[in-house]
């Protein structure tokens, strides 16, 4: 398989506080990976450095072999990349429609396009077009974000915290949507806090401490690691 | 009192109340769209405004003296509003080289709010050199006489008087007239066309969006892949040439003065908080109700009240809430009052 992203030994963090010692994160082509660890241990920080929100001090990062290392955002989207921050991740006085069509700021011809397909994939957005995202229930805005990454039909899709603050129920349609996104060969690098879940969906796992790789394997071998499930997943397995 | 005394007062009330506040509203509207855009995309209150908008008046009368030197005269309409283009885009230019020589760099400091705030008075000082630099000290008519040949030219300024002739004849007397002239009827076209154009922008287009997004949160904008340096460049050419038009036609309905505009600053940014800091048509309403509150504290009531009460005010001395030399104070009150009881403003915009 080969590797769609390929980061190697990242070190940076905010201003002079380094949270990344040297780890390695992978995504291979159209598969999930995911980033699980205790609070603190740079899973967040780690994904703002892959897409250039925070200086990157060393490291390699790779995009289907192209060498991505101190690209911008913007670059980043144009290249095949969407992220979804975890808070504040929707246009609140936008509307639904003008929240996705954002997502296409830098391709404005495929606009008509990727509304047909984000609103094939989340039917609930396309009867509320025209309403005010703050308006939205959580799940509704995490869909609104999700499918605004998705409107330049992005190669990995990057998620930061997809089901936080989220009910057990609206958890569980954000799975399913990450697994049909996913589905449609698009490659998915996410750090989730309920480490068990996600680990279940999860083609390759990342458990990080103190901005280290601690342990890295199958998602399902993972779950069945005593020491992992011991240290990360709430108590015995 | 009859009714000709009730249509006096009433024509009387409208020219000098309604449509002073409806003109002097129109460039607070022009000045605080400006400032409350600026303030939502680069979120630092942008001081330099009232002076970019006598620098705007400063080439457009630049223009004008070119223009009628060379023999044009467009009246009814000035010549003035001829040199428009020019003092937008030179306005502009000067905002957007200001913007990358000063702003930019704090921008890629990430400096805090403030730094940016000191930075614009800074630039505040500077324009107001360069404007007296180039322009002088001295007032100056925009409706200029040029003398060609020994040949005096001089240009008018168009006025439009209604006479109301079948109420004059109906109606004894009846004797006030309702004046309106062509730099107000031009500042009235212009605002309304100006807001329009931009509420089409704002909704419609896919920078005037991305404007918005870019307001609303940064940072998710350049996550999105937006690009927020267009987005800057675009804000500073609407604020530039809405300030060029506002000082171009305010010079025009009075006369421009190096300091045409800056004593416009506080009752404009009293309208962009009062319409919620980041929402451009928030701050049209805030300009409206600080020109109307401002007009009407100092409004003179004698002559109204003279046809409606003969005789029984005392008609020696001004009658008016507030001293005309108090004029500032009430937009500087209903800043205070907003910032207190409401510091989103009336439609929820940003905090200062």
């Amino acid at each position: 398989m080969s590797l769609l992203l390929e980061a190697r030994g990242l070190v940076g963090g905010y201003g002079d506080m380094t949270i990344l010692h040297g780890c390695d994160i992978t995504v291979e082509r159209g598969r999930i990976s995911v980033i699980v660890g205790a609070n603190g241990a740079g899973k967040s920080t780690a994904m703002k450095i892959i897409f250039g929100l925070l200086p990157l001090r060393s490291g390699k990062l790779l995009f289907e072999g192209e060498d991505i290392t101190g690209w911008t955002p913007q670059a980043l989207v144009a290249r095949g990349l969407g992220y979804v921050p975890q808070t504040a991740n929707v246009f609140a006085s936008l509307s639904v429609e003008e929240n996705l069509e954002m997502g296409a700021f830098l391709a404005p011809r495929r606009v008509s396009e990727g509304l047909e397909r984000v609103y094939g994939i989340f039917p609930d957005l396309g009867a509320k077009r025209r309403q005010a995202a703050g308006e939205l229930s959580g799940g509704q805005r995490q869909m609104v974000a999700v499918g605004r990454a998705l409107m330049m039909a992005p190669r990995l899709l990057m998620l930061d915290e997809p089901t936080a603050g989220l009910s057990p129920k609206v958890m569980g349609e954000i799975f399913d949507i990450i697994l049909d996104v996913n589905r449609a060969d698009v490659g998915v690098l996410m750090v989730e806090q309920n480490a068990r879940q996600a680990l279940q969906i999860a083609d390759t796992g990342f458990v990080l401490a103190s901005g280290r790789n601690l342990f890295t394997d199958s998602g399902r071998a993972l779950l069945a690691d005593a020491e992992v499930a011991r240290s990360f997943l709430g108590g015995g397995a | 009192m009859d009714t000709a005394d009730a249509l006096n007062a009433a024509v009387y009330l409208f020219n000098k109340g309604i449509l002073n506040a409806a003109k002097v509203g129109s460039i607070y509207a022009l000045g605080a769209v400006g400032i409350t855009l600026i303030f939502g995309i680069l979120r630092f209150a942008h001081f330099a405004h009232g002076d970019m908008m006598t620098f705007g008046a400063l080439v457009a009368f630049a223009g004008t003296v070119v223009l009628r030197h060379a023999g044009v005269n467009t009246e009814p309409l000035p010549t003035g509003l001829l040199a428009l283009p020019l003092a937008a885009v030179v306005t502009v230019l000067l905002a957007l080289a200001i913007d990358r020589s000063v702003y930019a760099h704090f921008r890629a400091q990430r400096s805090p709010p403030i730094v940016f705030v000191m930075a614009s008075i800074g630039v505040t000082f500077v324009l107001q050199g360069i404007i007296r630099l180039l322009g002088g000290t001295g007032d100056r008519q925009l409706f200029l006489t040029v003398v060609d040949e020994g040949v005096r030219l001089r240009e008018g300024k168009a006025r439009f008087a209604f006479e109301f002739g079948w109420l004059r004849e109906h109606v004894d007397g009846f004797a006030q007239n309702l004046v309106i002239t062509m730099p107000q009827v031009m500042l009235f076209v212009f605002t309304a066309i100006a807001l329009v154009t931009l509420h089409r922008f704002l909704s419609r287009t896919r920078l005037g969006k991305a404007m918005r997004a870019v307001s609303d949160n940064e940072e998710l904008a350049r996550t999105t892949g937006i690009d927020v340096g267009q987005v800057v460049r675009v804000t500073w050419l609407i604020g530039g040439t809405l300030a060029a038009s506002a000082g171009l036609l305010l010079a025009l309905d009075t006369q421009y003065k190096p300091d045409l505009a800056f004593n416009l600053l506080l009752p404009m940014f009293a309208a962009a908080i009062m319409g919620g800091v980041g929402q451009p048509f928030g701050a049209v309403a805030g300009a409206f109700v600080v020109a109307l509150a401002e007009t009407f504290a100092v409004f003179d009531w004698r002559v109204v009240l003279g046809y409606l009460a003969p005789g029984a005010v005392d008609t020696s001395a001004s009658i008016a809430l507030v001293p005309a030399e108090y004029k500032l104070a009430v937009p500087f009150v209903i800043l205070v009052i907003v910032l207190i009881w409401r510091p989103t403003g009336l439609f929820r915009g940003r905090v200062l």
